[in-house]
């Protein structure tokens, strides 16, 4: 099975390193051609409105949105969180706009305040989940059908929607695979 | 919950890779910057080459200058502090930039020592021309690494210089039996600790950006091929005929540095590139490249 990680800008390397070690093979995206060739794909951290711009002038913006409504597995990290939400707070940024939140952008504060926290998430069971928060944007709000899977200071910094996952947080920097493996079987079971 | 560990420092320049930091030195221009897709921008009062021109000792910018770029922008705001100049980088860092530059394009102000990084919730990039050079700043808690290069010169060539020496020190240690790697650190002078990582992960520890000299897309992506993760561009975008669609096009080749037909695409029209300086027509004292150890 191949999942495509979005590679203009971020840390894609990461995702990819981190689908390779759940036995997966990873491929960067750089091109919407690229896309016809994964089940999956993930949305990495960086800058929302440079991944966003760049989106939109390559031609993915609109083959991303058209696959994830055929039921295309999807995983945003931090800013990709960003580009999937339907409303980011005070910004009329570029993005896909599919998924029903509304996110804060740099939501913690700026780099000064990023952080490493510590948080239980009920479905990986009671062993806690380090996540490393740069930057970070949260939820604000989350629609009906979004599935709010956990909180941090209680903000919202992981939730489901159908095909769709975010988190806040940047699991790629840890060892933690857990995150991955549950986006893994979210492919497999698109 | 811990705030200003290592992996938060190094994490934020681990999202900055593939993209692109350019140096404003107003409002205006970091939203240009911003608009033209750059990941981050340098905040400071001149571009290289105006320091270069102007000469005499170059300092921190006015903390209004940074504050309004700040305001300007959403993107990540860095700022440039004099090497050994721990002060400037306290007042840098409590205006909530959120990276500090201990840069040799500003006048060094300790001819012996770097400032050290690891008392700062705010990381650090700092620039190297070596393996050696980029690993005693590592260790001294620099959380992100760039070329030197020769700033202000929309000359390459000395930023080639560099990655490729960096490269290749990296490609020699992974060849050495364990027992020859304390005498190489040595010869180095870095930390045993840090060169053992390399030599383990076949790469610097944190993230490696290319700067200095960069002043075309073409010259982008030369670097990203060579080994850097992303780009700083200075002098070579607000120096030349027109900004915007020069800024679009350095990011573009970023991304795309792998794919030459992208990069003809983009590399078309862009009016004048900044004016060139060979590098032999400056003098030594006035090499940027030479300051810090």
């Amino acid at each position: 099975m191949k999942i495509g990680v979005l590679a203009l800008q971020g840390a894609f390397r990461e995702h990819c390193r981190m689908l390779e070690g759940c036995g997966v093979t990873a491929a960067e995206i750089r091109k919407p051609e690229e896309l016809d060739e994964v089940k999956g794909l993930i949305i990495p951290g960086g800058e929302s409105t440079t991944i966003g711009k760049l989106m939109i002038e390559w031609g993915l913006m609109d083959k991303i949105k058209v696959r994830v409504e055929q039921k295309m597995a999807v995983y945003g990290t931090c800013a990709g969180m960003i580009l999937l939400a339907k409303e980011i707070k005070d910004s009329s940024q570029p993005r896909l706009g599919i998924m029903d939140i509304v996110v804060r952008r740099n939501a913690f504060g700026r780099q000064r305040e990023s952080f490493e926290a510590d948080m239980t998430v009920p479905e990986f069971g009671p062993e806690s989940l380090k996540a490393v928060f740069i930057r970070a944007p949260y939820i604000e709000e989350a629609g009906q059908d979004v599935k709010v899977m956990a909180k941090v200071h209680n903000k919202i910094v992981i939730a489901r929607q159908n095909n769709i996952l975010v988190t806040a947080f940047h699991p790629e920097l840890t060892k933690d695979d857990r995150i991955h493996q549950y986006f893994i079987s979210m492919v497999k079971n698109a | 919950m811990q705030q200003g560990t290592f992996r938060v420092k190094a994490g934020l320049a681990e999202m900055l890779k593939g993209g692109v930091i350019m140096d404003v030195t107003t409002p205006e221009q970091a939203k240009i910057a911003e608009e033209a897709g750059a990941c981050a921008v340098m905040a400071l009062e001149r571009v290289p080459a105006d320091i270069r021109a102007a000469g005499g000792v170059a300092r921190m910018a006015d903390p209004t200058i940074i504050l309004n770029i700040m305001e300007a922008v959403t993107i990540p705001v860095m700022a440039k502090g004099r090497i050994g100049h721990f002060v400037e980088a306290q007042i840098i860092e409590s205006l909530g930039v959120d990276y500090i530059d201990e840069s040799e394009v500003l006048t060094p102000a300790d001819d012996k020592y770097h400032i050290d990084k690891h008392q700062f919730k705010v990381p650090f990039v700092c620039g190297a021309k070596n393996l050696g050079e980029a690993l005693r700043r590592i260790g001294e808690g620099a959380a992100m690494i760039r070329t030197k290069g020769e700033p202000g010169t929309g000359n390459v060539v000395e930023a080639v210089k560099h990655i490729r020496m960096v490269m290749s020190e990296i490609r020699q240690l992974q060849n050495l039996p364990n027992e020859e790697v304390s005498a190489f650190a040595k010869n180095i002078a870095a930390p045993l600790e840090l060169v053992m990582e390399v030599k383990k992960l076949g790469r610097l520890p944190v993230v490696n950006f290319a700067a200095g000299g960069i002043a075309t897309p073409a010259d982008a992506a030369l670097m990203m091929h060579l080994g850097c993760d992303g780009i700083f561009v200075g002098s070579g975008v607000f120096k030349s005929g027109d900004p915007v669609k020069r800024a679009k096009a350095i990011v573009a080749a970023t991304t795309y540095y792998n794919d030459p037909k992208i990069l003809a695409e983009i590399s078309r029209d862009l009016g004048e590139a900044m004016v060139g300086i060979e590098i032999s027509t400056i003098a030594d004292h006035e090499r940027m490249q030479d300051r810090g150890w």
